[in-house]
């Protein structure tokens, strides 16, 4: 039973990161229609930008703020970092390919990530890169016979906020509604006073954002980083996105959640090397009987 | 409209020509250039056989299929494995593999080809995936997991020609090509390439024509997947080896990026992406780490200033000259 | 008041061929109880509908009638959840789009739904599809049955096209050409799989007065050829100036059918048009 518990806390560590970054490709999905290709390596992207302030050189980051104030400006840092990165990358590659249609903004959104992967290379080397423990606490701690990480729950517990805080500002606010409006059909929602503009700015600056924060937090959780993470950790957010239902906002948090613990489930109870095979098998067996997903809603084509 | 005919005509046997120069120099080319770039060529010829394959599915019927790598792998692994274990020459795995790797499509595509866009293209991805990673974890001990397969022969037809060295894998992989793209072109001409066309126009209006939607989509996925299959047979020979890594979501990417720098649908396309994939790495060799860096950028300055690929297909007067009608006859 | 004496031409001819016919004419399509819904909506409500062979029958009503819906159900793109179809005493129940076609119904679209990057051509050819058998092999080795296949199929394509007027348009992509010319190139496109009968949705929506009466003519010529026809419509003027026989739905069921000028003068349907009193209208 303790077992199954910390495993399912490991799940759900693994499915908030997974989480948070679906979020990103699911907003861009739903206004834009677009696979962010280059999501994933903006978070890689923010892994790396947390490890140049907390770790490398003069761990800047710590030394000024100490380990907890150094990690959460790091977030931060990394936030609007990725999120400016976002924006310029919409701007340059997506923007100038839109009235051609979909297809072509997605070789452009391949070739974003392309560069933006070994852009991290060239900058920070091929070896994988490690945030070393001085600035990450690994406190151990016991609760009722169950170890958790302090680390753990500071990830629970910030990626729940920011899931949080984007589920009141998609759900609640006027400005989560025109987002929504969007999502339903962009060129009404124009003619009903929404600037697009603002709305495609606002998408592809928070998107990035959470993921680069998420980035900062698998450093600190995993220590260990690389310049290809963007692509494993993409690739599995972008699954849970559809699980969920791309475009579904709500979708894209349980979505991840999902996926994260059917990971760990996986690597339990069938085996680590097969966990994959397994989550992959799942999303076909939802697809196959739900074709949009847990929470997407049924396309009714009209003919 | 006299004068457009002409100019047609001319279009036509400006085409002709050019084909034959083409071969012409595809031909002679191992005799001017080293074995280094035969070689290079050898698999600027692979990566056009695995565009040609994926063409099917995503540049004629329009299905975004993310995985099609796994399709590959099936091939390569087919003839690695019953080449190894015993001993069955190369060319006999040749169709195979073929039909093994479409055999598979078959199977895991009938479920899931009534999914929509980007939900197919998620599913294809697992189904690489799923593929890649099922390899690399040695099941049944028959796969050797992430060390591949290895001690695969050249292919021979019987004793008395042997394909054992650069030049004769260039010839072999392009006689299969230019077979392919002959095939390929008969088919965009026929009943079923219109109908895979139609369907990636309109599915509705497709299926209310006549068009037996299902069957098409499934049939685009098995001849891309077994066109796939055999551009895995000749790759595991002439490799002699075959491991996981070669079959990865990244280079699936890069065949959904020959179809669609070339043009959806474009046959000619399909080769111009195939060569710009394959040499651009070699040609810029020199910018060492950057090169990459370089390609990413080409890509995104590409697809802004030709979004509908380098050489799209043209439809028209071309393909169809009139049968009822002389030409320079006008009937409104 | 030239016109209108024109129209009672019109009407009292067909009434008169109308009595010739009801006694040897069939009923090609007939739906029997037919319902829909969608969630909570019931779209088609037990309807009923007949259509005679070889004769124009047009259903009519108000915006979100049904209407359409119906000709999903009868050409397969919706399920029914309830009641029959039966084609020339076939039911069709579960049968796809594709086979209802070959079965011998065809169907334009309200929004106009061709192959926009095809030529003209090449989207009549594709109404041959289902007249024509030549595999995968044959296509890619090009044996000689299926050149002659192929050949055949585009001398009826050509055919076809010349009769809907577009043979000058043939090389030209389809999303290229005017949109009453997309509108005959879709006709022209259903009639290529040589259709027993033909189902139109709104075929003179967006059309010119002129394109109106073109298209009227055009309907009444090729009924000639062993055709049925069923069409939706809003232009009442082409409605009293073809059909046969019309039955008018509204909010899902059938109100009032037959012919022209019963349906034109018959209180239910004027009032199902212009509602009724203030009360009862929500």
């Amino acid at each position: 039973m303790k077992i199954i518990l910390e495993q399912l806390l490991n799940g759900l560590t693994i499915g908030s990161f997974y989480a948070l970054i679906a979020l990103g490709y699911s907003m861009v999905y739903g206004v834009m229609k677009l696979i962010n290709f280059a999501h994933g390596d903006l978070f890689a992207l923010g892994s790396y930008l947390g490890f140049t302030l907390l770790v490398s050189g003069s761990a800047y980051a710590t030394v000024t703020f100490g380990i907890w104030g150094g990690m959460i400006a790091a977030m931060l840092i990394a936030a609007i970092g990725i999120g400016i990165a976002g924006t310029l990358i919409e701007r340059i590659a997506y923007r100038p390919i839109y009235p051609a249609g979909r297809l072509p903004a997605v070789v452009s959104a391949l070739g974003a990530s392309i560069v933006i992967q070994n852009g991290i290379m060239v900058i920070w080397g091929p070896r994988p890169q490690a945030y070393s423990s001085q600035v990450v606490p690994s406190v151990i701690l016991n609760i009722g016979g169950i170890k958790i990480t302090l680390m753990q729950i500071v990830v629970l517990i910030i990626s729940f906020i920011l899931m949080g805080l984007l589920f009141y500002i998609i759900q609640k606010t006027t400005f989560g509604a025109a987002i929504r409006a969007c999502a339903l059909d962009r060129d009404t929602a124009a003619l009903m006073g929404i600037n697009i503009e603002t709305i495609i700015f606002f998408i592809f600056a928070l998107g990035p954002a959470l993921g680069g924060m998420a980035g900062v937090m698998v450093g600190m959780y995993y220590r260990k980083i690389s310049f290809t993470m963007g692509w494993n950790y993409g690739l599995k957010a972008f699954t849970a996105t559809i699980l969920g239902g791309i475009g579904n906002i709500p979708g894209a948090m349980i979505g991840g959640l999902l996926l994260g613990i059917l990971e760990m489930l996986g690597s339990v109870y069938i085996s680590t090397a097969y966990k994959d095979v397994f989550v992959f098998i799942i999303l076909i067996l939802v697809l196959i009987f739900r074709p949009t997903g847990l929470l997407g809603e049924k396309i009714a084509e009209k003919v | 409209m006299k004068l457009n005919k002409n100019v047609n005509q001319k279009n036509s046997i400006f085409k002709n020509w050019l084909v034959i120069l083409v071969a012409i120099l595809f031909i002679i080319l191992p005799f001017i250039i080293n074995a280094y770039w035969v070689d290079v060529l050898f698999f600027f010829g692979v990566y056009a056989l695995l565009g040609l394959s994926l063409n099917i599915v995503l540049g004629e019927v329009g299905l975004f299929d993310l995985g099609h790598m796994g399709f590959m792998a099936i091939g390569a692994y087919t003839t690695a494995i019953l080449n190894t274990t015993f001993g069955i020459p190369i060319i006999i795995l040749l169709p195979v593999s073929a039909i093994s790797a479409g055999a598979f499509a078959w199977l895991v595509c009938s479920p899931i080809i009534h999914l929509r866009g980007d939900y197919l293209c998620i599913v294809t991805i697992g189904m690489g995936e799923i593929v890649r990673l099922t390899l690399n974890n040695n099941p049944f001990g028959i796969t050797g997991g992430s060390n591949g397969v290895y001690g695969i022969d050249f292919p021979s037809f019987g004793s008395i020609f042997v394909v054992d060295n650069s030049t004769k894998f260039y010839y072999y992989i392009w006689l299969i090509v230019g077979l392919t793209i002959i095939g390929l072109v008969n088919l965009q001409r026929s009943r079923i390439g219109r109908a895979w066309n139609c369907i990636r126009e309109d599915e509705i209006a497709a299926e209310s024509t006549g068009i037996d939607v299902r069957y098409y989509k499934l049939l685009a996925f098995v001849l891309g997947a077994g066109l796939a299959g055999v551009a895995g047979n000749i790759y595991a020979s002439k490799l002699m080896i075959v491991s996981p890594e070669s079959f990865s979501f990244m280079e699936s990417c890069m065949l959904f990026c020959i179809v669609l720098i070339g043009g959806m649908g474009s046959i000619p396309g399909v080769l111009i992406g195939a060569a710009a994939i394959s040499l651009f790495p070699e040609v810029f060799r020199a910018f060492a780490q950057y090169r990459m860096l370089i390609f990413g950028v080409a890509m995104v300055i590409m697809m802004i200033f030709r979004p509908g690929g380098i050489w799209p297909r043209k439809r028209g007067a071309f393909e169809f000259k009139p049968l009822l009608m002389k030409a320079g006859e006008e009937n409104g | 008041m030239a016109k209108e004496n024109n129209n009672m031409e019109t009407i009292i001819r067909t009434k008169q061929e109308n009595e010739g016919k009801n006694k040897i004419n069939k009923v090609v399509l007939q739906t029997d109880k037919l319902t829909k819904k969608f969630g909570g909506l019931i779209a088609v409500n037990n309807f009923d509908l007949k259509v005679s062979q070889g004769e124009i029958s047009s259903l009519i009503g108000p915006n979100g009638a049904g209407k359409t819906t119906v000709f999903n159900v009868v050409t397969g793109i919706y399920k029914a959840d309830g009641g029959k179809v039966l084609f020339k005493g076939e039911d069709l129940a579960g049968k796809k789009p594709h086979q209802i076609i070959k079965k011998g119904i065809a169907r334009t679209f309200q929004n106009i739904r061709l192959f926009s990057n095809m030529t003209c051509l090449e989207n009549v050819m594709a109404g041959q599809h289902c007249r024509s058998k030549e595999g995968t092999w044959s296509s890619v080795l090009q044996t000689p049955g299926q050149k002659k296949e192929e050949l055949e199929i585009k001398k009826n394509a050509e055919n076809r096209l010349k009769q809907v007027g577009l043979w000058k348009w043939r090389d030209e992509l389809a999303k290229n050409i005017a949109y009453g010319n997309q509108r005959m190139l879709e006709i022209g496109r259903a009639l290529a799989t040589n259709p027993d009968l033909l189902v139109l949705d709104e075929p003179s929506s967006g059309l010119n007065d002129k394109e109106s009466e073109d298209l009227m003519d055009f309907l009444k010529e090729i009924i000639k050829d062993n055709l049925t026809i069923l069409l939706i419509e809003h232009d009442m003027n082409v409605v009293m100036g073809i059909s046969h026989w019309v039955t008018v739905m509204d909010e899902g069921k059938k109100i009032a059918e037959g012919l022209p000028e019963e349906v034109y003068s018959n209180p239910q349907v004027i009032e199902a048009y212009l509602g009724k009193d203030e009360e009862e209208e929500e």
